[in-house]
């Protein structure tokens, strides 16, 4: 592997005597030495996304004395960040992350420069952005911009140290068009929304993104060192359920639209469309056509309905931990994943107005779209779920 | 011939709960046909409604990507273990 950081500007750098006692449990290991440290000194790292996994790799690059930390983010810390983003406490609630994570990364390490970016990471910022960093450390939450950093990267030469997760699993990979694979040659295309779930629908572990942050911070550290074995090439999986670890090998391929020697993207895309997030697509991935009954209804139409005395069924398509959650009373419970074996339980309401409802108003509209297809004439699905319904009408109704 | 199917968490919920499922099969593709049939919500995730393998479906072999491979032809033989490898991005719904 070629070096990522010009030799010769770490030898001009010096280090303070409190920086020499700071970093001392660095300076006597030999793989890093005076001469290490000087690399993480003058090394400069871009971090998009300062939450589950951008709170571990902060925490870390900053304590281990890399010399400018860049950080993407745009996001306000809400109360149900805290169970894994640890760069964030109580008091933080409400504030921007990216000004909440600021203080905490120059608290941790007064040395380290950090470079706030309160921006959302586009087609139109990315590249410029990246050129002014070494490497970017990829802890987003979505696709649209997991493809952006990556095509980004490539375009722009940089390493692409990557981690995912998901409920109790996660990936970690260097994606690095110069010297191996990058993510578009594990994953030309991404899944079509609908066929993955979020996180936010799924959940997610809190020490999982913990795990795998610090798996990412690790990579980069020896990616500025230039030592050891970087995780180029191979993508390994945790499975925190069963504390295994896993290592697939990955290659580049040939036929990559990216990073193949014959490229066919050469400039970067809208990712929202690409991802089939754009509002037609979304539709149409749906098969949501315009008909006279409309796909969704409001809290506060439900509500009224239910005053009127209307006849309907409330269908409940969740997961069962968040039945025990709260539930809007008088509903069925039919999750979202067995509907499609279960659905001839409901062919008794054939005919009936069924309203079906989740969290947020995602999976209730796919539960409306598979029974409608399956020749349930009447079925609607809440706007929001019952976090609106919590919201707007029920306030006893606790929100998760 | 069994082989062994290892579910990653985002499916597991469309195949019973399961982490992994025993199959017999001597060609990836009999594999996940196999699997499909056990578990017929499974399938719109791994196939299109033409029937053909998502693309964005990654499924190794041992340690090896079946692309790399004979794709779905690739042979496999009794103790070998298939992983579905989904793409996961995180927190946005």
């Amino acid at each position: 592997m070629t070096a990522l950081l010009d030799p010769r500007v770490a030898t001009e750098a010096a280090l303070t005597p409190g920086e020499i006692r700071r970093y001392s449990r660095h300076l006597i290991l030999p793989e890093v030495g005076m001469e290490g440290q000087k690399k993480l000194k003058t090394s400069r790292v871009l971090m998009v996304g300062a939450g589950g996994l951008g709170s571990p790799i902060g925490l870390y690059l900053a304590a281990a004395g890399v010399g400018t930390l860049g950080v993407v983010e745009f996001d306000v810390v809400d109360e149900s960040n805290l169970q894994r983003q640890l760069l964030y406490g109580q008091s933080s609630v409400g504030r921007s992350k990216l000004e909440a994570a600021a203080e905490r990364l120059s608290d941790i390490n007064p040395y380290v420069k950090i470079e706030p970016h309160a921006v959302r990471l586009s087609s139109e910022n990315a590249l410029e952005l990246f050129r002014g960093y070494d490497l970017v450390v990829d802890g987003t939450d979505n696709f649209p911009t997991r493809y952006l950093v990556n095509d980004a990267c490539v375009m722009t030469g940089k390493p692409n140290v990557y981690g995912s997760i998901f409920r109790f699993e996660g990936q970690v990979s260097v994606f690095w068009g110069a010297q191996g694979p990058c993510y578009r040659c594990l994953f030309p295309e991404p899944p079509p929304p609908g066929l993955v779930p979020s996180c936010a629908e799924g959940g997610v572990l809190g020490v999982l993104p913990g795990i795998i942050g610090a798996l990412q911070a690790n990579e980069v550290v020896k990616l500025l060192l230039g030592i050891g074995e970087p995780l180029i090439g191979r993508l390994v999986l945790f499975d925190a359920l069963r504390l295994k670890f896993r290592e697939l090998k990955l290659k580049k391929n040939p036929e990559c639209p990216l990073c193949s020697e014959h490229p066919t993207l050469t400039q970067l895309i809208d990712y929202e469309q690409f991802c089939g997030l754009g509002p037609s697509e979304a539709a149409e991935e749906m098969g949501i056509e315009t008909e006279e009954l409309p796909w969704e209804v409001t809290s506060l139409e439900l509500k009224a309905w239910l005053d009127d005395g209307r006849d309907l069924v409330l269908l409940d398509v969740r997961n069962p931990p968040e039945l025990a959650i709260c539930r809007i009373d008088g509903s069925r419970f039919l999750p979202l994943p067995e509907l499609p074996e279960r659905a001839a339980e409901l062919d008794g309401e054939q005919g009936r107005l069924i309203v079906a409802y989740c969290h947020g108003g995602v999976r209730s509209l796919k539960a409306a779209q598979y029974l409608r297809a399956r020749g349930f004439g009447k079925v609607v699905s809440l706007a929001g779920g019952i976090d609106a319904w919590s919201r707007h009408v029920d306030p006893r109704v606790p929100r998760y | 011939m069994s082989v062994t199917i290892h579910i990653p968490t985002p499916l597991r919920s469309y195949a019973g709960g399961q982490a992994e499922v025993a199959v017999d099969a001597a060609t990836v593709g009999d594999a996940l046909r196999a699997l499909a049939g056990q578990y017929p919500s499974l399938t719109r995730h791994l196939y299109t409604d033409a029937g053909v393998l998502r693309s964005f479906v990654n499924v190794f072999v041992n340690d090896t990507n079946a692309r790399e491979l004979a794709g779905e032809a690739t042979a496999v033989a009794p103790g070998d273990s298939l992983m579905i490898i989904p793409a996961i991005a995180g927190g946005r719904p």
